[in-house]
């Protein structure tokens, strides 16, 4: 297993901006880790990092408990599903072409994995046409077909109706009873209560706190934690370090 | 002019079986030469759209400027390539419909190129970070993005094609306009004029107009099916 995750220092920054400023933190092993925080607090751009898809530009991200294991295997689901004009099939089977994985093993996983989100019947359909809660089951089966001991997610149920959340939220919890840690970027606090066991509140590209989530949500140790967890506008309060 | 017209219409209808051979030879050119154009183009202008590279920017305005190549230009070069004493003099393909493809093929491939980089590097915009995300390799990436632009590269195709088909410089440099053999409509068109016969360089435009017409709308029916299946 290379986890859990062992971020020190970690800086990115775009367009001459600290983005993240340097973030410490130890992600555990197990169970479901949501990441929340006002908008440009840096939630999205840490999951990147963590997914290799921004370079930072100081700082280390160790994998295992030495800190020196090779990044565990991930997967991402984003806010907006990125699917192609193909079949749903198709669409899972794009998350096994980077591996050597035989064409019946890929197949077989295909399928399993649109089992597991209740699209068995639509793989040939094609993706573009099915409904925005659909496709989001389609991204997280292609999800599913990596096997991932690591799952990314940057606020997944952002514009889904209530049921369909609510069947996006079973789909994350199947995925963690399946032994896959998972990283939730979510503004949506009841969800962050329902699924996660702890948080982390980021403000300014700084951890203003983490801890589990009861505590964090009924004591928050921090004004920035506060203000964001009262919804008080941001651009009236933060300071990460008090 | 209206004369001209009316005159036009009625020869259409008494045409010269030699005219579906002009016109055979027309489609056959400048289908090679799209199909070359986007054999080459295509894979250049995704492999454009995501590669990062010092100079890329600079890349991208020199292809930008290629769609506007001047075809007599291009016919001249190929003219020179191909004859007696140029590099490839050996080869006697001068006059022939080979040339002509090969200056119509130098002619879309930087339009295919072009528009096809655009297309790719828009998708690329909206899937290219999940792409990246799965671990695809830019080859395996460039093979997903154009299966998703599929469609919306029929433009380049037909662009390409509407190139080819309505050029004129090029094909008359390298293929000579000799009859039978490698007229094409745009120059036997041309050579209607210059002799004054104005009615018949009508009529065979009309059919011109009419093939390239008839290609784009079947074009525009086979997207039009496949975006209904695929979204």
């Amino acid at each position: 297993m290379n986890l859990p995750l062992r971020i020190a220092g970690l800086v990115v920054e775009a367009g001459g901006r600290r983005v993240l400023d340097g973030i410490d933190l130890e992600i555990a092993t197990r169970g479901i880790t949501a990441v929340i925080g006002p908008n440009g607090a840096g939630k999205s751009t840490l999951l990147r990092a963590l997914d290799g898809l921004v370079a930072p530009s100081a700082g280390r991200i160790g994998h295992g408990r030495d800190g020196a294991g090779p990044p565990p295997r991930r997967a991402f689901v984003f806010q907006r599903t990125a699917l192609l004009r193909a079949s749903v099939a198709r669409n899972v089977a794009l998350a096994l072409e980077a591996e050597a994985v035989p064409a019946a093993e890929a197949r077989a996983r295909v399928a399993h994995a649109l089992a597991r989100v209740g699209l068995a019947d639509r793989a040939q359909d094609a993706a573009r046409r099915l409904s925005g809660g659909e496709q989001q089951r389609v991204a997280f089966a292609r999800a599913w077909a990596r096997a991932p001991e690591l799952l990314l997610l940057d606020e997944p149920t952002a514009s889904l109706d209530p049921a369909t959340t609510e069947e996006i939220e079973r789909l994350v919890v199947a995925l963690r009873d399946a032994g896959t840690k998972i990283l939730l970027v979510s503004h949506n606090l009841g969800q962050v209560g329902r699924l996660a066991e702890d948080v982390v509140v980021l403000a300014a590209g700084r951890v203003a706190e983490h801890g589990p989530v009861g505590t964090v949500f009924r004591r928050p140790a921090t004004q920035a934690a506060r203000a964001y967890l009262q919804g008080e506008l941001p651009w009236q309060s933060f300071d990460a370090s008090s | 002019m209206l004369a001209t017209l009316s005159e036009a219409i009625a020869l259409l209808s008494s045409l010269d079986p030699s005219v579906a051979g002009i016109a055979a030879l027309s489609l056959r050119v400048s289908l090679a030469a799209t199909a070359i154009g986007c054999a080459i183009g295509i894979p250049a202008g995704a492999f454009l759209a995501i590669a990062r590279f010092p100079g890329r920017g600079a890349a991208i305005v020199a292809l930008n400027a290629l769609m506007g190549l001047p075809a007599v230009v291009v016919g001249l070069v190929i003219y020179l390539a191909l004859s007696r004493s140029g590099p490839l003099g050996h080869l006697g393909l001068l006059f022939t419909p080979a040339a002509m493809v090969a200056a119509q093929a130098v002619l879309v491939t930087p339009l295919v190129a072009a528009l096809s980089r655009q297309i790719v590097e828009d998708a690329d915009a909206e899937l290219g970070e999940q792409l990246r995300s799965l671990g695809l390799s830019a080859w395996r990436r460039v093979r997903a993005l154009l299966l998703d632009v599929r469609f919306s590269l029929a433009v380049a195709v037909l662009a390409a094609f509407g190139r080819a088909i309505a050029e004129v410089g090029a094909v008359l440099v390298v293929g000579g306009n000799i009859a039978g053999h490698t007229r094409t409509m745009t120059t036997a068109i041309s050579l209607e004029t210059q002799k004054g016969d104005l009615a018949l360089a009508l009529a065979l435009g009309i059919v011109l107009l009419g093939l390239v017409l008839v290609v784009n709308a079947a074009a525009a029916a086979l997207r039009a099916h496949a975006l209904r299946r695929h979204g």
